[in-house]
């Protein structure tokens, strides 16, 4: 009952890390129908943004108050990689649309190996690590010696995890920016019958699903506190996996899906083997694309035309 | 009406050549449309008409000739800079944006308008089609035909057009749509001056309800005229009404 607790903690606090990212590969594919392999290489740079920035607001600009400084790398991660992304569609993909199905995808293997390599040419190959922020936790329950722990920065990635899906929700639903975002995702074609620019539409559905990862990527460090530049693969494959799971173009499945493979992964460790969890998480890819394509809340494909 | 239509039309479509990759579909189409008119081509399954009403917003653009709107040369701008010069599509297929509602919608066809007449037109579209006001909160989709078609016509016109493209608003609609559908449009043109383009293969409903026609037969256009004119020649006859409407 302990470990199963506390596993059900640390694997919503994980599972809140993949969700987020899950997002920016379902609503590129529902935009635009094509897998952003990139897409986890932009949220390894994002943590290293995150790195950087929490470095130069400690040291060189010496903020001690580390809610401050997190907030902050919050929002300079999220302008930045969104930035980032930006380029990458601009650059990469819009002069390929139009073209085969297979090129934008290829060129985003391109520009997944080009942003690895890249910070490992910048910064080094070697794991960078963060002093421990946040160190508080609360002690649920103990018992023969074993704690229930609760982190507060597994409080702080729940929290800001949730908030931020409100506020995207909210986006989608309720604003005009959204609704132009669902009717490219619907009809492009009829979207720009009726006024819509789909081009600028699609560059900010990346820059949004970037701004999505970075969050993540700066929760990322912040738990972990460490990162790599080859952070972006295996987080980037089993959200990937997630948004397959969730249904491929459905935001709440994203979310759901995020959460399932967290869990999945950290209750896989606790009771079987944590030197197999990888292969859990990617055997669950295997079967939902066998048997389940259309993923959770994927929708069927009938409509009346 | 026409007979008195104002020298600089409207919309003048002038020697438009279309293609699909190598396979021409207009092969030089003049067509001129004046404030306060309606148009409307006729021809069979295949001719470009469609293609035309694509052509017109730019999607695609035509390869040679010229469409200028309001005096403006509009042919090699982007399809929704061409809209935001208040043209309005409702298209073939009516293009329902199948998983939103059908506020949403109307809130779509409004993207342009910028909301400040919202809710009077949405009352408006209401007023004209009652059908929508009950199904306002159903998801497009799981409209019927019928529904989608006003829905199609009513989200064009949410954005205040000062031309209106309608294309093929009969097809596949029982006849007392059709004719509902076809009286609304005759009302928009009579009240408010509204010019309409309006594609169509029920020949006999449209040219009564234009002034002028064209004839359009393997994207070239054979004959133009006054509706009343057109629906009184004998190729026009054995070609499109024979065989009933």
């Amino acid at each position: 009952m302990d470990i199963f607790l506390q596993q059900l903690i640390n694997g919503l606090t994980l599972g809140s890390i993949y969700g987020l990212i899950a997002i920016g590969y379902t609503m590129v594919f529902g935009i635009i129908g094509m897998v952003n392999f990139a897409h986890g290489d932009v949220f390894m740079v994002s943590a290293f943004i995150a790195l950087i920035c929490v470095l130069l607001l400690t040291t060189v600009v010496g903020i001690s108050s580390i809610f401050l400084v997190l907030a902050i790398t919050l929002v300079v991660a999220m302008a930045f990689t969104g930035l980032v992304s930006w380029a990458i569609e601009r650059l990469a993909y819009r002069p390929l649309r139009g073209s085969f199905r297979l090129a934008p995808m290829i060129s985003a293997i391109g520009m997944s190996i080009f942003l690895s390599n890249f910070v490992q040419v910048a910064q080094g190959p070697r794991n960078k690590p963060l002093p421990p922020m946040v160190p508080d936790v609360i002690v649920l329950m103990e018992r023969d010696g074993y704690q229930v722990t609760l982190a507060y920065k597994q409080i702080l990635i729940m929290a800001v995890t949730a908030g931020l899906l409100f506020g995207f929700w909210w986006l989608v639903q309720k604003t005009p920016l959204g609704r132009a975002q669902r009717a490219c995702e619907q009809d492009r074609k009829m979207a720009a019958l009726l006024g819509i620019n789909v081009d600028r539409t699609i560059s900010l559905t990346f820059v949004i699903g970037a701004a999505l990862a970075a969050v993540a990527g700066v929760l990322y460090l912040m738990y972990y506190g460490v990162v790599n530049f080859a952070d972006g693969f295996v987080p980037g494959v089993k959200a990937f996996t997630a948004a397959v799971l969730g249904g491929i173009g459905s935001l709440p499945g994203a979310v759901l899906g995020g959460l399932l493979i967290g869990l999945i992964e950290t209750f896989w460790s606790a009771y079987f083997s944590i030197e197999y969890k990888d292969v859990a998480a990617f055997s669950i890819l295997v079967v939902v694309l066998i048997f389940m394509p259309q993923g959770l809340l994927g929708r069927p494909e009938v409509e009346k035309v | 009406m026409s007979a008195t239509a104002p020298a600089t039309p409207l919309l003048a479509v002038r020697g438009v050549k279309t293609y699909y990759g190598n396979i021409i579909a207009l092969k030089g189409v003049d067509v001129d449309i004046h404030e306060g008119e309606i148009v409307t081509l006729i021809g069979a399954n295949g001719a470009g008409k469609s293609t035309l009403m694509m052509t017109i917003c730019g999607a695609p653009q035509a390869r040679d000739g010229t469409v200028r709107f309001a005096g403006r040369d509009i042919t090699r701008l982007p399809t929704h800079e061409i809209m935001r010069l208040r043209i309005a599509q409702s298209p073939e297929g009516r293009r329902i944006f199948p998983r939103m509602s059908v506020y949403e919608n109307l809130q779509m066809g409004a993207a342009l308008e910028g909301g400040s007449h919202f809710a009077a037109d949405l009352e408006r579209m209401f007023e004209m089609f009652p059908r929508l006001k009950e199904r306002i909160h159903q998801r497009g989709g799981t409209l019927s035909g019928g529904e989608q078609q006003m829905l199609a016509i009513a989200r064009a016109l949410m954005s205040r057009p000062r031309l209106l493209l309608l294309d093929e608003p009969s097809l596949g609609l029982a006849p007392l749509v059709v004719r509902q559908i076809f009286d609304a449009i005759r009302l928009l043109n009579e009240t408010e001056g509204l010019t309409v383009f309006l594609v169509e293969q029920n020949a006999y409903h449209a040219l009564k309800l234009a002034h002028r026609g064209y004839v359009m037969v393997n994207g070239v256009i054979t004959m133009s005229g006054t509706g009343a004119d057109l629906l009184a020649r004998p190729e026009v006859r054995s070609a499109y009404l024979d065989g009933g409407h």
